[in-house]
Formats: C-alpha cells, structure tokens, sequence
C-alpha cells in the first residue's frame, strides 16, 4: 500500500492486486502497536489513504495465476481473465502468522486456553480477555518463539517481533486484569528496537510481569483439568512446572502461501528462511534477481510496520530509478 | 594451637585455561550439532531423570565445554537414553547421542575412567 501510494504520487500508474477481500493484511486484526501502544486503525488509516489516489487502480479478491515478461512488459494474468501489463512489479506478498497447531506439543486446538498472540489481540479488539469457561484469567503465560529458532518446525530463523510482541501483551493483560499474575517463558530477550529495552523495563518495574528463561518443553493438563506446563527454570538449574488458566502463544513469521506461489511462477529466488532472497543483503534489500521485479516488506523477512513502510518507500525509489534507467 | 576449624576454600572459579575439556572435545568432533546448544533447557525439562535426579542435560552441557567434568561424570549414568529431550530441542541437537558419547569419552579417559 505504500509503495502505490509513494508511486502514484510521483506519478506513476499503479495496479494494486489484493487475494484478500480488502487490503490491509494483519494490521486490521492487531489492536495496539508497539513501542507506543498506538492503535493500529491508525496506521491503516494512514495507509488507506495512501491509496487513495487517481493513479492507483485496486482489484482484491484476485489472484494472480500467471506472470511472464516479454521484453521490458510484465505481464500478469488474474483469477477474473484480467491482464495487466507493467513496467515494473513490486511484490509486497508480506507474511504468514505460523499456525500454532503445527507446535503440537503446546496443545493449541486441543485445549480450550491455550491460544495464540493474534488470537490474543482479537480479545484486546474485542473488549474481551476471558477463558473458554467466560471466566477472567488469574494466570497467564505467554511462550516466545513458537514457531522460530526452532529446527523442529523447519524455521531457523528469528522472527524478531515477538520478544516485544510479548511483553507488550503482558502488559496489556495486566492492564485489563489488575491482579493477574503473567509469566513470559523466553529462551532470549531480544529488545533491539527503538524503546524496546525501556518497554522491558517498564513491565517489570511498574506491570511486575514475571520472566522466567527456558524453553517450554510441553504443555499438558492436570486431573482438574487447569493447563500445565513444564520448563526448565535454566537460571535456577531446576526443572519447573506451573500451572496456568491460559497459555498464549508467540507465533512467528513466515513466508506467504501467497507469495510461495509467486516465487515459483516468477523464476524469484528464495532463502533458506523460504522469503524471498534480496539481490544484495546491505544495498539491494528491494531487488530481486529478476529485472524490474522488486521487494517491499515482508516477503522478504520479518520486520515492524515501520521498517516495512521504510521498505515499501526505498522500494518505490528503485522503481523509479529502474524506470528512468532502464535497469533494475 | 588451638583448631577453629578453618580451611581453605576450593575455589570455585572455572579456570578455563588449565581445565580438561577434551570430553567436549571428543563430543564435538563426533556429533557437531552439539555446537548448536543455546541452553534454552527443553532438554531438561522434559528429561524424567532430571525431574527426580540432578541430571539435567542443558547444565551437562555447559559444564563439558567449560570443562567442569566431575558433576557430569557422577550424574551422568541417570540418563535412561529414552530421547525425549532430542524430540524438544528447538536446534536439532542429538542430545541422545551426545550422552552416549560423553560417557564413551569418560570411559576412554584415563584420568575419569568410570
């Protein structure tokens, strides 16, 4: 969406192709953003106005079925027997949340409370932080990386927002239920970000949220039927099991159903992390191996919504540099 | 001269220069994913040894590779070699064998020759 909207500002002719039914991807599911807690109707709001602009033509509900070139046009071929021709493509497929069901061991699916951090932020949007029962949860954990850093699942990668997705959360929770006891279980805490530390801070200091590192091995139930999970307490040196009312679940990033497709019909290079693979790690992050076909956000790793729309805007310039050119 | 008991300390610095870490040494060369442990402890957590014994895989671990060997070398025989902890661990560690290896290495060893 930035990118069209950086685009047809500029002048160029834009055709935004959405599979969903509107454009928007997670961000309409999230509830508040870090660092600053800001809504994320917000920063959609700022996006859909982005696109909205004479230049840009919208089709959602599309998908693209086949994508050729012939010379320097693209062309590319809808589910609805469109054909659009193009100078240039960005591809801006973003990410898929991975499916926590697939950590079978944690009992997603299975147990009633266990759930995952989107899940979460569908409570926060709903107004509703309750158990299955419709009781309010006195003791929550929250597992980081579900689904990343770990071999098991095939992802070896960091997916880097779920540290501060995470105690964000914690927070939150602490905020709706005052006396609610909350237990983040990490392996690392990764505060790279802008504030992130602070915000670290600030959960323990004015929210008492607990950190306790280790890797949950397992969740379960007891015979009375509370969740239970087990980990190694490793900065005690002790195994430890702690029964919780709920379990939320840090899911991590991967790369789209959608954008997997794409890859393969356009010949576009991936990683060992399966997004898509950038020409150049330090200089050409928007650049595929393909002339004239570009990267913006991600697609090609995880990131925040500000990195992503700093992506989407460096993309656009090397559009217009590739235009102008004539070379990617 | 009156006896009030004092001795010296063992000091409990790892001195990891003068240390023997040839038992992660030998682990390392025949199961090189043994490199990857980052300690997380899903090993541990999961080991029924570790829940009723002081066996936990994750210190063992760390302790070989400082070359801290005595504590590995008494508990080590807890494990049952059931590989719960290789389903768990998140960087594809073959834990199970790293056991196998480690008392192998001890029993090759002349100076912890169980």
């Amino acid at each position: 969406m930035e990118v069209a909207g950086q685009l047809a500002s500029l002048g160029c002719q834009v055709t935004l192709i959405e599979k969903e039914q509107e454009t928007g991807g997670h961000l309409k599911n999230w509830y508040h953003l870090f660092p600053d807690r800001r809504s994320s109707d917000e920063v959609a709001e700022y996006l859909n106005k982005q696109i909205d602009h004479d230049n840009i033509s919208i089709y959602v509900a599309t998908t693209i079925l086949q994508m050729e070139r012939k010379n320097r046009t693209f062309i590319i071929k809808t589910d609805h027997g469109k054909e659009i021709y193009a100078d240039a493509v960005v591809v801006a497929t973003g990410f898929d949340l991975f499916r926590s069901e697939r950590k079978e061991e944690y009992g997603y699916g299975i147990y009633d409370n266990v759930i995952s951090s989107a899940d979460l932020e569908l409570m926060f949007r709903k107004g509703e932080l309750k158990l299955a029962n419709g009781k309010t949860p006195g003791k929550i954990g929250l597992v980081h990386c579900v689904g990343s850093r770990d071999e098991k699942v095939g992802n070896r990668y960091c997916s880097k927002l779920c540290c501060i997705t995470a105690v964000k959360q914690a927070i939150e929770i602490k905020e709706r239920i005052k006396d609610a006891r909350v237990f983040c279980f990490y392996m690392d805490m990764r505060m790279g970000g802008a504030l992130y530390e602070e915000i670290y801070r600030e959960a323990q200091e004015k929210y008492g949220i607990n950190f306790i590192r280790g890797k949950v091995s397992e969740a379960g139930v007891t015979i009375n039927n509370n969740l239970v999970v087990k980990v190694e307490d490793t900065l005690a040196g002790r195994p430890l099991k702690m029964e919780l009312d709920m379990l939320v679940l840090m899911a991590g990033m991967e790369m789209s159903e959608g954008g997997r497709k794409i890859a393969e019909m356009g010949g576009l290079r991936t990683g060992e992390n399966r997004f898509f693979a950038a020409a150049d790690n330090h200089y050409g992050s928007n650049n595929s191996n393909i002339e004239g076909i570009f990267y913006a956000g991600t697609c090609t790793a995880p990131m925040t919504i500000t990195e992503t729309i700093s992506h989407a805007r460096a993309a656009a310039t090397s559009v217009i540099n590739y235009l102008k050119s004539g070379k990617s | 001269m009156e006896k009030f008991g004092f001795t010296l300390s063992k000091g409990r610095v790892i001195n990891y220069d003068s240390n023997d870490r040839s038992i992660a040494d030998y682990i390392l060369q025949m199961e090189p994913s043994f490199r990857s442990c980052i300690e997380c402890g899903a090993c541990a957590a999961t080991c029924t040894a570790g829940n009723f014994t002081e066996f936990s895989l994750r210190e063992f671990n760390i302790l070989m590779k400082r070359g801290e060997n005595d504590q590995v070398r008494e508990h080590i025989r807890k494990c049952m070699l059931c590989g719960k902890c290789s389903l768990v661990c998140p960087r594809g560690v073959n834990t199970r064998n790293v056991i196998v290896l480690a008392k192998e290495a001890f029993q090759k060893s002349e100076s912890y020759a169980i």
